[in-house]
């Protein structure tokens, strides 16, 4: 751990402006990730930019119906507003799916969008990491890959190959409803549509977004739609709480009486480098009858590209069908669900 | 040799008895050893080998030593020797040879823990890198057998094995594997040392202060005499604080350059997966044969684990197999493949928790093979006298486990087939496993009881007693039990006791392990309140003393001695995705007499849940390309939470063996994470028709 600086800005331009300047300076919210890596010595900034209190941690209603979350607002707490729960269910309960109480307690709007990899590789100084160490190789690809891509990931070549996955629920639930994302810069205010804010890997797996050094989240935006009011998450891991995603699934389906798919939304995690826009897998159900069939070929249609990490260590080949049966499993219950009758319960 | 000849009357034995220190604990003002106050204090920062094998060639550590606050930088150049070059584990700063990745290389000493962390971060090491093995590979050219088990021989056959399997009519095969597993106790390993003069005084997470003591002096090429080692407070150790490990000895070598201040160091959760044991990883190849009557033949159980070159443990995982069952013929070995990993260790259930996953899966394996039911099959292998060593045994209360579990869980009801109850979306079905722990005593355990008060003394009340014994509380709840053994061996109310212990300067002690604390310090005290009243009787003098040291027991080679316990779970997997849940799990014990059943139920049903642990999550992912292991926080190794599992019910049967001690006692630590695992792999198989054989069980293996 290297010594830093502390600072507090009177306002956001001021965090933006300070940050902006100096390479070395980040910014720190609720530190739940931030200072783990500090801990490891896998982040050594120079100072850190506490913008908890510079961004908004209100939740409002916008004039053309849609719902505004600052980036300063706590995980917890959105997860217990009365409009995200009727409104956007699946973002409710992907928050409640991640992490633990007391982390949600702390965790931000703009931290959680921002958070890193858990890669192992990439959180342990003493082994290559293209990510950490760029150039260095991608330990991941030969070695225990459990949580690792099937989707828009580089194998090859070595020095820029990662296999890495975005580890946040919120952004999957997130990008399936269409979300807005607001960025101050130096330059002043623009919004990115969430589903460009994370990268692919491409030939630069060091960098996770599309974000300047020095750019500031200050709001998400969620846009109405009737159909979000339908939307659910569901989340396969390796024990039943308290674990990152092996693979999600956030969805949402308007079905007509005659059982046709009228509309769908569909986000994956756990797949790939950032929170997966399921399209294919949308085209191919809208218009389509909502059976089995249906879905199983909407899933077939994702993963024509697919391509797991083939490790003697542990790869991903696992996560083809898993990501078949999560789909399958949820918007079999999505269906039932909007046909009002009875939904699945855990038995544990 | 002397017994006690007064009968041990339990009065406040057997009673529910909260801890003494539970208050302190729950305001947070019992002192844990990092939190020992200091004199002087420096912290202690370690440099770790980023390779597993090879030779240091140059240490600079001239940028750490300009950082302010650093008092001093030791490496393998400039640390004071050490006495015992010869054991690599405990030879920290001894040489610049590597034998594991996250050795120790250098370590800095400073003023606080950020600028210690910060310093050893500066100092950079040149490294030769050679090649290493870390695969645990059944077929390696270098396997070896071990001289001999932690108890009991390496390999054991009784009769003709292989004859008896080809003669059998029914013959069931399978191999089994366990993985490498860490202990991960909430408190991590801490000491804190200092030096007076040719004196070393160390606070130390530990199971057993008179082992850190020994090992010490060993080391540090001291009389014991010299040392003394407190531990007042262990947030659980599971085997890992049983050992000293290399963190303790640095400390101690650290501090002899700083003499007359204290130095701290508590380990990083990382650094608890490099260097302070595991369960090694474990192949067992288990045989049956059995008539189609389901009556056993023959029993083998082969194992292959995985070892350490600096620092022999071996797991015994077949020893199970030589208590359990009836048979004629049987084999039980352990094979080791060398490795360049640190050394493993003893880990809650060394051998019967690995062990009785293979043995107790078989046993569900034969008895489907057979159409017999599972809990039937085991009544009919019950031995009448031990199988190990003919002896009659003290008291096997197996079946009565059996019987009560299949009851209570409404076993009769079970329709055997597999895959045959779909549950709203999940496979549900239900596994049994049998359970056995032994009988353990360690020797050498000092008691010492005083009279405080009395005739005397300044008190007006009534006599009370110290005492002292260097017992250690792990969280076990060591501190109630010994408070209520002591009250009835005194025959005295509890409250007129004061328990002492966690200090050699008490003397010397048995370890809080092998399910043998209470056993072997309750003994020690009964012993020492016997000659208490033998010489004073019951009304003595401000100051009257007595001491005793554990007393063998007289009936050790006349039986056999062991605690049973069966398990009943119920699986439910989910029919598309394979996520695992455990809606119920129910461990019935015989376990001789409980001496607190508070503190005996949470033991029960810690040890069930690391069962549960065990079956479906945990597994340290050695990368052998790197030699250590990767997943190495609780992000990354998971232990069972709430959501996994529905009911837990614990439940023990009153049981009366007067040959094991004058107590009753058989050690309830361990027991209850023995066949966990079989009971859900075996669970798992009902609902599904997929036999996992590997552990950890994870929703892969049902898609
Ligand atoms: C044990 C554990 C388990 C977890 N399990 C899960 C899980 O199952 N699912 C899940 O989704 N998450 C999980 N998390 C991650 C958790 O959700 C994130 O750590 C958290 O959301 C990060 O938010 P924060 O406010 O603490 O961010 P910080 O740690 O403060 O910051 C994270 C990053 O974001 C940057 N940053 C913060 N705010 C802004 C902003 N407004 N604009 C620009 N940059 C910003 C920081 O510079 C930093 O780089 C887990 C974390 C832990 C420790
Ligand atoms: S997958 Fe990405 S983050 Fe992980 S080791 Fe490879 S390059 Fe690093």
């Amino acid at each position: 751990m290297r010594p830093f600086a502390y600072e507090r800005p009177d306002d956001a331009a001021g965090a933006v402006a300070t940050v902006t300047a100096d390479p070395d300076a980040v910014f720190l919210a609720g530190g739940t990730n931030l200072v783990d890596h500090l801990r490891l010595g896998l982040a050594t900034p120079g100072t850190l930019v506490d913008v908890t209190g510079l961004t908004s941690t209100e939740i409002t209603d916008l004039p053309d119906g849609s719902l505004r979350v600052g980036a300063g607002v706590r995980n917890a707490d959105l997860a217990a507003d009365e409009r995200v729960r009727t409104r956007y269910p699946a973002l409710a309960q992907a928050l409640l799916a991640g992490a633990s109480g007391q982390l949600r307690n702390m965790a931000t709007t703009g931290g959680n969008l921002l958070q890193r990899t858990r890669c192992v590789y990439f959180q342990d100084l003493t082994t290559p990491c293209n990510k950490r160490a760029p150039g260095s190789g991608c330990s991941a690809l030969d070695g225990w890959a459990r949580h690792h891509a099937v989707l828009g990931a580089t194998h090859e070549p070595a020095g820029v190959a990662c296999v890495a996955t975005h580890p946040s629920d919120m952004a999957v639930a997130l990008v399936a409803l269409d979300a807005q994302v607001r960025v101050l810069g130096t330059d002043g205010e623009r919004t990115v549509p969430i589903g460009d804010l994370h990268r692919l890997p491409g030939d630069d797996p060091s960098r996770d977004t599309v974000l300047a050094h020095g750019e500031l989240i200050t709001a998400v935006d969620l846009p109405p739609s009737p159909i979000a009011a339908h939307s659910t998450y569901r989340k396969v891991r390796d024990r039943a709480s308290y674990a990152f995603a092996l693979v999600s699934v956030a969805a949402a389906l308007d079905v007509a009486d005659d059982g046709t798919i009228r509309d769908a939304r569909v986000a994956l995690g756990g797949v790939a480098h950032r929170p997966w826009r399921a399209t294919a897998t949308e085209q191919s159900l809208v218009g389509a009858p909502a059976t089995e069939d249906t879905f199983r070929a909407a899933a077939r249609a994702e993963l024509v590209d697919a391509r797991p990490v083939e490790s003697p260590r542990g790869g991903t080949a696992f996560k083809l069908p898993l990501v078949t049966a999560t789909l399958l499993a949820t918007l079999r219950d999505l269906t039932a669900r909007t046909a009002a009758t009875t939904t699945r319960e855990d038995p544990a | 040799m002397t017994t006690a000849s007064r009968p041990f009357v339990p009065r406040a034995t057997g009673r529910p008895m909260t801890r003494p220190e539970g208050p302190q604990k729950v305001r947070g003002t019992a002192p844990y050893t990092v939190e020992t106050p200091g004199t002087d204090a420096l912290y202690l920062s370690p440099v770790q080998a980023g390779v597993a094998r090879g030779r240091v060639t140059a240490i600079d550590t001239s940028a750490a030593e300009a950082l302010d606050g650093v008092v001093a930088v030791l490496t393998h150049e400039d640390a004071p020797r050490l006495a015992r070059e010869a054991d690599a584990d405990h030879g920290v700063l001894q040489s610049a040879t590597i034998h594991q990745h996250g050795q120790y290389l250098a370590a800095v000493l400073a003023t606080s823990s950020e600028t210690a962390r910060e310093a050893a971060s500066l100092v950079t090491v040149d490294v030769v890198e050679e090649p290493h093995a870390a695969v645990l590979d059944e077929d390696s050219p270098e396997v070896y057998a071990p001289a001999a088990l932690v108890v009991g021989a390496t390999d054991d056959t009784r009769g003709d094995p292989e004859t008896a399997l080809a003669d059998a009519e029914v013959v069931l095969r399978a191999t089994y594997r366990t993985p490498m597993e860490h202990h991960q106790a909430m408190e991590p390993h801490a000491t804190v040392a200092r030096w007076e003069g040719e004196r070393l005084v160390v606070h130390e997470a530990t199971q057993a202060v008179s082992w850190t003591r020994q090992a010490l002096a060993a080391a540090f090429g001291l009389e014991e005499s010299s040392i003394e080692v407190i531990s007042q407070h262990v947030g659980g150790g599971f085997g890992s604080k049983g050992g000293t490990h290399p963190n303790t000895v640095l400390t101690a070598l650290a501090a002899r350059v700083v003499p007359g201040r204290s130095v701290r160091y508590a380990l990083t959760r990382q650094q608890t997966f490099d260097l302070v044991g595991y369960r090694p990883a474990t192949v067992q190849h288990v045989a049956l044969g059995a008539d189609r009557d389901g009556r056993l033949t023959a029993i083998t159980h082969d194992v292959v684990t995985q070892g350490s070159r600096i620092g022999e443990f071996v797991e015994p995982a077949a020893a199970f197999s030589r208590g359990m069952y009836a048979a004629e013929a049987r084999r039980t070995t352990h094979r080791v493949v060398p490795l360049d990993i640190g050394a493993p260790t003893f880990m809650r259930a060394p051998g019967e928790a690995p062990g009785s996953f293979a043995g107790e899966s078989a046993m569900d394996e034969l008895a489907i093979e057979l159409g017999i039911d599972p809990v039937e099959l085991r009544v009919r292998n019950e031995p009448e006298v031990d199988p190990e060593t003919g002896l009659p045994f003290s008291s096997r209360n197996l079946v009565a486990c059996l019987r009560r579990g299949a009851e209570r869980f409404g076993w009769a009801e079970r329709d055997p087939a597999p895959r045959a109850r779909l549950v709203d979306g999940w496979w549900h079905g239900t596994g049994v496993a049998a359970a056995s722990f032994p009988v353990v005593r360690f020797p050498g355990s000092e008691a010492t009881i005083r009279a405080v008060g009395g005739r005397d003394g300044d008190g007006d009340g009534p006599v009370g007693y110290a005492v002292e014994i260097a017992a250690a509380e792990i969280g076990q709840g060591a501190r109630a039990a010994l408070t209520a053994i002591a009250a009835d061996a005194l025959d005295v109310p509890v409250e007129r006791i004061d328990l002492r212990i966690g200090d050699t300067a008490f003397g010397a002690a048995g370890p809080a392990g092998g399910s043998a604390g209470t056993t072997s310090w309750g003994a020690t005290i009964v012993e020492a309140a016997e000659r208490f009243r033998d010489k004073y009787g019951d009304d003595p003098d401000d100051g009257d003393e007595a001491d005793a040291s554990t007393p063998d027991n007289p009936w050790a080679s006349d039986y056999a001695m062991h605690a049973y316990g069966a398990h009943f779970v119920e699986v439910a997997v989910h029919a598309d995705t394979g996520e695992i849940r455990v809606p119920r799990m129910l461990g019935v014990f015989a376990a001789g007499r409980i001496v607190n059943p508070l503190t005996a139920r949470s033991q029960f049903l810690g040890g069930m849940t690391w069962g549960l642990s065990a079956a479906l999550h945990e597994e340290s992912v050695l990368d052998d390309r790197f030699g250590h292991v990767v997943n190495r926080d609780l992000a990354g190794y998971h232990v069972a939470t709430n959501a996994d599992v529905g009911a837990v019910e614990v439940e023990w049967l009153d049981e009366n063996d007067p040959y094991v001690n004058p107590m009753g006692t058989k050690g309830i630590g361990e027991i209850g994470i023995v066949g966990v695992a079989a009971a859900i792999a075996n669970a798992a198989h009902h609902a599904t028709g997929v036999r996992v054989r590997s552990l950890p069980i994870t929703l892969d293996a049902f898609l």
